[in-house]
């Protein structure tokens, strides 16, 4: 399971209200949106993370509901990802999502990458 | 194609080339001929003997047209369903005897008179389609009778009905005659939307058409149609043969008469047409005997000023199609190239100018009305297409990166239209090409994915490796036709591919691939990470070196040789270790190791004018950066694929 801090939550909703908006100001109805958290190879440190608002997920894809966000991970991206903590960070160095993974055994500066 | 569905083929009976073709759910595919997978294109030629027999159908026949003219008969197309009073100049200047007949319902028609045997255009369209059968027999292992057959949109129901006539005499059960860009249209599923209007441009070696159509409901109705019976790439061909001609003669005061020698320029002009379709220039050299050499070059620009009147006619015909539908450019939603004169990218740049739009050019130009025909055929059988593969991206999307790994960007599931788009960059000092190779698939590894297209990025200004910035965009549009384009920023070179990435596929094929990524996912991630480490370690590496060679000097000697020591020992390591902590761990170690001698390098390029410090930057990129996906802080990072 990935868990979303209530921070985080906050900001993806935010962020979700506003592609909302948006949607509804082209005239298209808005739709259901779910948070994707993945893997992908590449990256200074070897994997990164990825983090993507869909509206389209499989039935392979496992999802679990976080403070209001449907949060989904394919069952590739989980063997890497099982018991990671997204945060939201919003400081003076810098604002983003924050990854803190059990799996990781080495992570880079920019906290994007990690190695497991 | 199962069992339980009739077999109908799908054929573009065509005045030079003939194709035939199938679909099954992952999609259209062509039918080859004996001399192997890429042999798809049957000349649309017969040659007679003396007797007036059939002696060769095809290339064989096509290469007897020029010593055995009066029995080789080609451009049958033309005469489909033409009364004696059709007949224009031109086609009686055919090398080959036309003749009057009576048909029994008085009309009188032109046959073709080989010997003293009479053969009507459907008989010897026939031969051709026979051909086809006969292939897609050979294909599916039984007999095939019924077959969907395409014309041109301009065909009269005389024309038509003739074509039905050919399909008869050949054993087919003509189930339906289809338009020529109705098929291009299918070929590209344009069918599935609910309503749009689509400019069909085919331009082929001797004739051009455009046509207009409306599709409602998916029914297809054309609302107009323009060209030229006698304008195509075969008078491209003739600019460049003019202008050598010309040019011989002014240099070397000679007329071109050999017929070896002018036919060698035949084949050399198409050659250059071709070959200017990728590069900027191309070299000419005609021996012309007695040991004189004519060369030049010609450059793209030229040619293109040189086709500019031919092209323009083209798109006149466009303007008056279009007035002729009442209809402006933004009233039409696709544009498809048809025909193998539109890879000429001036041609592209043309059409795209007067309909305002990029056309669809992902399917081979020459076979696609082939493969449309497949897919009405297929239609018509009951054989069902998979719209749920369509949807949504059912597999990942991305390029090669170095090393033979896959870098994705649009990942699996994702709704479309979508776009995305990631930045790259070189890996070699001066690297002026970037090759992308775009890929589908799960897996991590290159090897393990599906190569959709390889596109080259050419005329990179040359730059340290690291230095460009490459943006590469997929962009898929809601009919499912993914664009990929490769930008380079400071000189804005740019290079694209379009790609249809469900053509091929099944359900099947996907859960397979999707299982096979599970099942592989630790060591196909392990084996990703490995590349990625390795790449940059020697990436690191070879920017040592150049220090070294450049500013070696300032060290002492046993610090310099210490370094280059390291330096091999570690490109050694890099090769043979698979443990990428220790790999890094050295490459971390390595790079404390070289401060001293970049704190020394920074010093003497400051205290030097040549500006040498802004050419060698520390380098410390990787083979690519991905600066609109870079997580943490300081980084907007939540990227939505949707547009």
């Amino acid at each position: 399971m990935i868990t979303l801090t209530e921070v985080a939550a906050r900001e993806v909703n935010q962020i979700i209200k506003q592609q909302q908006e948006a949607a509804t100001k082209n005239g298209s109805e808005p739709t259901k949106m779910y948070l994707r958290v993945g893997v992908k190879g590449g990256g200074c440190s070897g994997f990164s993370y990825t983090l993507d608002l869909t509206e389209t997920i499989s039935e392979q894809d496992e999802t679990c509901n976080q403070h209001g966000i449907e949060v989904v991970c394919d069952p590739k991206s989980l063997l890497y990802l099982e018991g990671t903590k997204v945060d939201f960070k919003d400081e003076l160095m810098g604002r983003g999502f924050v990854f803190s993974n059990p799996n990781a055994t080495s992570s880079c500066g920019c906290g994007s990458s990690f190695s497991a | 194609m199962t069992d339980d569905h009739d077999i109908i083929i799908g054929i573009d009976l065509g005045t030079t080339n003939s194709l035939v073709a199938y679909a099954d759910e992952a999609g259209p595919h062509l039918i080859a001929g004996p001399a192997g997978e890429d042999d798809v294109l049957l000349p649309s030629v017969v040659a007679f003997d003396d007797a007036g027999r059939v002696a060769q159908i095809g290339s064989e026949a096509r290469a007897h047209a020029v010593e055995r003219p009066a029995t080789t008969v080609y451009s049958i197309k033309r005469l489909m369903g033409m009364g004696v009073a059709d007949l224009t100049d031109d086609l009686s200047r055919l090398p080959y005897s036309i003749e009057r007949r009576s048909q029994e319902d008085g009309r009188d028609v032109a046959t073709v008179m080989i010997g003293d045997k009479c053969y009507t255009p459907p008989e010897i369209s026939a031969m051709i389609l026979r051909e086809l059968k006969m292939r897609a027999e050979r294909h599916f292992g039984c007999p095939v009778t019924k077959a969907v057959i395409t014309v041109p949109a301009q065909f009269d129901d005389a024309q038509r009905q003739a074509t039905r006539d050919a399909g008869q005499i050949a054993g087919l059960d003509v189930v339906r005659i289809i338009n020529e860009p109705t098929a291009a249209a299918l070929a590209y599923g344009l069918d599935r939307t609910e309503h749009a209007t689509i400019a069909v441009y085919d331009l082929g070696g001797g004739t051009f058409d455009i046509s207009i159509l409306r599709l409602e409901d998916g029914v297809f109705e054309v609302l107009a149609t323009n060209g030229d019976t006698h304008l195509g790439g075969d008078d491209f061909d003739h600019t460049l043969i003019d202008l050598f001609t010309r040019e011989i003669r002014e240099q070397f005061g000679i007329d071109i008469t050999t017929p070896s020698i002018k036919q060698q320029l035949r084949t050399l002009s198409e050659n250059i047409k071709i070959r200017l379709s990728d590069r900027d220039s191309a070299p000419v050299e005609i021996a012309i005997g007695a040991g004189r050499v004519y060369r030049r070059s010609v450059t793209r620009g030229e040619f293109e000023t040189m086709i500019a009147p031919l092209v323009d006619r083209t798109i006149e015909a466009c303007s008056r199609a279009m007035k002729t539908a009442k209809l402006t450019p933004e009233n039409i939603q696709q544009v498809v190239l048809v025909g193998g004169s539109t890879r000429v990218p001036f041609v592209r740049r043309r059409v795209a100018e007067v309909f305002q739009r990029q056309p669809y050019t992902a399917l081979n130009p020459e076979q696609v009305v082939a493969l449309g025909a497949g897919v009405q055929a297929s239609l018509l059988a009951g054989v069902q297409r998979d719209i749920l593969l369509l949807d949504v991206t059912p597999l990942s999307l991305g390029i090669e990166t170095l090393g033979g790994a896959m870098g994705k960007l649009i990942p699996a599931n994702t709704r479309v239209p979508c776009r995305a788009s990631e930045t790259f960059t070189t890996f070699k000092d001066g690297q002026t090409n970037v090759k992308i190779n775009v890929l589908q698939g799960e897996r991590e590894l290159v090897k393990d994915c599906r190569s959709l297209g390889v596109f080259e990025l050419q005329g990179v200004p040359p730059m340290p490796a690291g230095i460009p910035k490459i943006d590469v965009t997929f962009l898929i549009d809601q009919n499912g036709i993914l664009n990929v384009s490769a930008t380079e920023r400071r000189s804005a070179q740019t290079a694209s591919v379009q790609i249809i990435p469900s053509h091929g596929l099944t359900r099947d094929e996907v859960k397979r691939m999707q299982a096979e990524a599970l099942q592989h996912a630790r060591e196909d991630m392990a084996a990703h990470h490995l590349i990625d480490v390795r790449t940059t370690l020697e990436f690191d590496l070879h920017k040592a070196e150049q220090m070294v060679e450049r500013y070696g000097q300032l060290l002492d000697v046993s610090g310099r040789d210490a370094l280059v020591a390291e330096i091999r020992g570690l490109l050694e390591l890099a090769k043979q270790c698979t443990d990428p902590h220790v790999l890094n761990e050295r490459r971390e170690a390595f790079n404390r190791m070289t401060i001293p001698l970049a704190e020394l390098a920074i010093t003497a390029s400051l205290s030097s004018d040549d500006g040498a410090a802004g050419q060698e930057p520390a380098c410390k990129i990787g083979q690519e950066t991905r600066e609109n996906n870079r997580g943490g802080f300081g980084q907007p990072t939540l990227r939505s694929v949707e547009t």
